[in-house]
């Protein structure tokens, strides 16, 4: 500190001043911040708008001297975080819960509803946490980002830098610089008064056409790295909209292309070539070896069949047939279906009570067009199964499959019975009714 | 333990008297000594010999990660021990292990700056920057964990042509999304203070790769008063802003196993246990770091025995309320009546997974209690020996909440052991060499210490003589003096 302790002195940055050199600023020097403090009273007093104290650290109480106002910052971050909170929101409900039709071209960004055990598709206690991270990060991009812009930075090139005196602001100086494009700024009476301020130097910045060596290098670089980040972007953009006949690039294989043998290709070792083997002569494919089309495909001619299979032994109308296609119809339908056929069985109740999206509705066995179908439509929706139902065939045998259709259409006759049902039922006694069903 | 004060005169750093405050800053040192003992730092052209012994080591260990990693990449997850029923091992116990210890450069960097407790100055740049270094351990091992890692972007909400989301109900989503969010932010945060340092750092630069490096990272700070203003309002949104992120985010780790229902899992004290645990390793860390950094780098007037102290005394704390918590576990456990929750307690304890169970409740709950006496508080040698075990316990303590639930949970049928392939354990040793490494390199060229920070709590900063408490009245600017002149504050 002893070297400026005494002088105060009015030096240039460097000796020459030709043409082109600008007086930007003038620069004062002080030891404390007390110093400072007292120094921009004065100036902000003096009634001067382009003027700053430059500090190594924040001094406490020199914004009221300078007349700083409160930075708006603090309603910037509230923003940001409203926008963030908001994002949280509107990103979970459209990604897990919403179903809005899209044009085709914007398809990759529609939504999709999750099931998630059985669990709402909207539930907000589980977004919380997202929600909550979303706010908080872009509330503080709003303070960093916000922050850096207010103040101008990042600003590489500051006539200030050219004072090597100027360097021991981030050390132990504090400097109060006025610009000279300030509107009160005097050629005589400015200087003057900076000199009084009672600062330690006062200095003269120039500023030049040309900004320093490193600053130009910089921006070349920068724009160079600009144009180069430019290309991916733009690769990836021709590729979307551009054909190509050769394949796709495949950087990860994982188990696409296996060293195995697939359909349709070549295998040297056998005669043919062929690497899906014919069946070995005489062999029969599953569900073919019947000929009995009627009993064991409900199919006659061309058609459903409209009687059932009464040449096969295994189908016979009796109370003991009947009895197994209620068994059977007990363990296999009943529970989507309902023991009495209308479709309200405790599987079907309970998806329709949560909503489930993809659940078709048990149909009513009893109802009119399922009382109109022939017994081989039913049988065949036994066997392969309809929407949501599925095929049933290699689980029950035939002759099971026949009992259940039998006893389907028993459950049909008693919802509607024919004139003189009543009177059938009414002349067999209450056990044996309470018994056969 | 003797020091300097500012006056030259040797005193007890770590006694406490109630007529003046412990100074922040020992040895008489200004403004301009320190900077000069700050920057040294980056600017002396050599560092000490065992700076160069440690890169060499943390280097090779990062050797050894890489090589790993890429073993796992080109073979698959096989190459870990893990398979039903322990289907998370060493890696979620890493992940854990790694993002509690960055708990504590956030605790330090917000928690403590709202609270107004000044001597954080010293340790919040190192703190902050052990937090950046410890997320980015952390975020490895669940990036790497997934199997196909190439198609680890999955679990961000990308759109595509499957309009296929993310869950976003499920904790594992949330992890993403707060683990990443804190990274950034601490990120943020860590590089904003940094900003007038490394301004100090470009300024006093002399090769021209300095100059242009720092120059850039810098941004064309100017000490701006204008620009100060701004930056403090914006320094404590971001310490609001983090303070509570901070919480949520080992929470939301926590929520992992909480949100399940396997028996040791799922508990609502996991929450609080695990924030605070987090906290605990993550002081432990810090005072690691601490200790050689200051010794090695003549940082010892700037980091005291006061602050060392300090933390010891936090480690204390949070030791003790982690005891707590193992204690209440055990005790719900008991008091639930759950066949399930007793089980698995008595099997932690008694189990053949005992050894880690006693491992954790002697590093954790016994060893921190050698902080109640001063001289463990107050000795380097002494102190490392509690801190050292806390390390390692608070890695048990992951492991042992993970490995043990997982590997006997309600079927006895699909029990399962589970021992780390020689894959993991190097893996695990190569963290620690990605986490050094990173360190070293950071305390070598960049700003350790928060130079602006700690010139602000300098007695000189408030137009004080030296010894802080030499009042004149000329100078001092009292609160109703700051009242008085108004504006718009």
């Amino acid at each position: 500190m002893s070297h400026t302790a005494t002088a105060i002195d009015t030096r240039r940055t460097d000796g020459a001043s030709d043409g082109g050199r600008r007086l930007h600023a003038l620069l004062v020097e002080f030891e404390t911040p007390s110093a400072i403090k007292e120094a921009a009273r004065r100036i902000r007093d003096a009634g001067f708008v382009r003027w700053d104290t430059h500090t190594p650290f924040p001094v406490h109480g020199i914004d009221e001297q300078m007349g700083i106002q409160r930075t708006k910052l603090p309603l910037l971050v509230f923003a940001c975080g409203a926008v963030g909170c908001l994002t949280g929101l509107v990103l979970q409900w459209w990604t897990n819960a919403s179903n809005v039709d899209l044009p085709a071209a914007l398809n990759f960004i529609r939504g999709y509803p999750f099931q998630v055990s059985g669990k709402p598709f909207w539930s907000l206690p589980a977004n919380i946490p997202v929600i909550f991270e979303l706010t908080v990060l872009f509330s503080a991009f709003g303070a960093v980002f916000g922050m850096l812009v207010l103040n101008d930075l990042p600003k590489h090139y500051n006539p200030l830098f050219r004072s090597q005196r100027f360097r021991r602001v981030t050390d132990d100086r504090f400097f109060l610089c006025v610009e000279t494009a300030d509107p009160s700024y005097d050629p005589q009476h400015t200087p003057a008064l900076l000199r009084s301020l009672g600062g330690t130097a006062v200095e003269e910045v120039y500023d030049e056409p040309t900004p320093p060596a490193p600053t130009r290098i910089v921006n070349r670089v920068l724009v160079v790295l600009l144009c180069l980040a430019l290309i991916p972007p733009a690769i990836i953009a021709k590729a979307r909209v551009s054909r190509s006949d050769s394949p796709r690039i495949h950087l990860i294989q994982d188990m696409d292309n296996q060293e195995k043998f697939k359909t349709q290709r070549a295998y040297p070792l056998f005669a043919d070539q062929r690497v899906m083997r014919l069946p070995v002569a005489g062999a029969v494919a599953r569900g073919e070896l019947g000929d009995d089309a009627h009993f064991e495909r409900g199919i006659v001619g061309n058609g459903y069949a409209e009687q059932f299979p009464a040449h096969r032994p295994e189908v016979r109308l009796t109370a003991e047939f009947l009895q197994r296609g209620h068994d059977k119809y007990g363990v296999y339908c009943a529970p989507c279906h309902g023991f009495d056929g209308s479709g309200q069985g405790r599987i079907n109740q309970r998806a329709i009570e949560l909503e489930e999206p993809a659940w078709v509705a048990a149909a009513a066995l009893t109802d009119a067009e399922r009382r109109s179908r022939p017994v081989g439509h039913l049988f065949n929706t036994i066997t392969n199964g309809i929407r949501t139902m599925g095929p049933y065939g290699d689980r029950i045998s035939p002759e099971d499959r026949w009992a259940i259709v039998a006893y389907v259409r028993a459950l049909q006759r008693a919802h509607y019975p024919r004139a003189g049902d009543l009177a059938a039922v009414e002349n067999i006694g209450p056990r044996e009714r309470d018994g056969g069903e | 333990m003797r020091t300097t004060d500012n006056n030259g005169r040797e005193f007890d750093n770590t006694a406490d008297d109630p007529r003046q405050r412990a100074e922040l800053v020992t040895g008489g040192l200004g403004f301009a000594d320190v900077t000069e003992v700050v920057s040294n730092v980056a600017e002396r052209p050599r560092p000490p010999l065992a700076w160069y012994v440690a890169l060499a080591i943390s280097v090779s260990l990062l050797g050894v990660l890489g090589a790993m990693i890429l073993y796992l990449f080109s073979t698959g997850v096989g190459v870990w021990n893990l398979n039903n029923p322990v289907c998370w091992g060493f890696d979620i116990t890493n992940f854990v292990f790694w993002v509690g210890i960055g708990h504590a450069g956030t605790l330090i960097s917000a928690i403590l700056f709202l609270f107004r407790q000044k001597w954080r100055t010293g340790i919040n740049r190192m703190a902050e920057a052990m937090t950046i270094f410890a997320v980015i351990c952390a975020l490895l091992f669940p990036g790497i964990h997934v199997g196909r890692v190439w198609l680890a972007y999955w679990m961000g909400p990308l759109p595509n042509q499957m309009a296929m989301w993310p869950q976003f109900r499920s904790p594992l989503l949330w992890d993403v999304f707060a683990v990443g969010t804190y990274f950034t932010v601490s990120l943020m945060f860590w590089y904003v203070g940094m900003i007038p340092d490394l301004a100090t750092l470009r300024d006093r630069a002399r090769g021209k790769i300095q100059q242009v490096a720092y120059g850039l990272l810098a941004l064309g700070w100017t000490g701006s008063s204008r620009n100060w203003h701004r930056f403090e309002i914006a320094y404590l949104l971001l310490a609001a802003l983090s303070t509570p992120l901070v919480l949520s985010v080992h929470s939301v780790v926590s929520f992992d196993f909480a949100v399940s229902q396997l028996p040791g899992w799922h508990t609502t004290i996991f929450p609080p246990y695990f924030v605070a645990g987090a906290i605990f390793g993550g002081f432990a860390m810090v005072v690691t770091l601490a200790v050689p950094s200051r010794a090695l780098f003549g940082l010892k007037n700037v980091i005291t025995l006061r602050h060392l102290e300090n933390m010891n005394k936090i480690i204390l704390v949070t030791g003790s309320m982690v005891g707590y918590a193992y204690a209440m576990e055990f005790f719900i456990a008991w008091y639930s009546g759950n066949l399930y929750e007793r089980f698995t307690f008595m099997s932690r304890a008694l189990g053949p997974f005992a050894w880690a169970y006693w491992t954790m409740i002697g590093c954790n709950v016994v060893a921190p209690q050698l902080f109640w006496f001063k001289f463990f508080r107050t000795h380097i040698w002494a102190m490392l020996l509690p801190v050292m075990c806390v390390n390692v316990g608070m890695w048990f303590e992951r492991f042992v909440i993970i490995v043990t639930s997982l590997s006997a949970d309600f079927l006895p049928s699909s029990w399962g052991g589970y021992y780390p392939s020689w894959v993991e354990l190097l893996t695990l040793a190569g963290s620690f060499g990605l986490f050094m490494t990173l360190f070293l390199l950071f305390i070598r060229f960049l700003p350790s210490i928060a130079m602006a920070e700690i010139k602000t709590v300098m007695p000189q900063a408030e137009g004080k003589g030296p010894r802080g408490f030499d009042y004149n009245p000329d100078e001092y600017e009292s609160p109703g003096r700051v009242l008085a002149t108004g504006g718009s504050h």
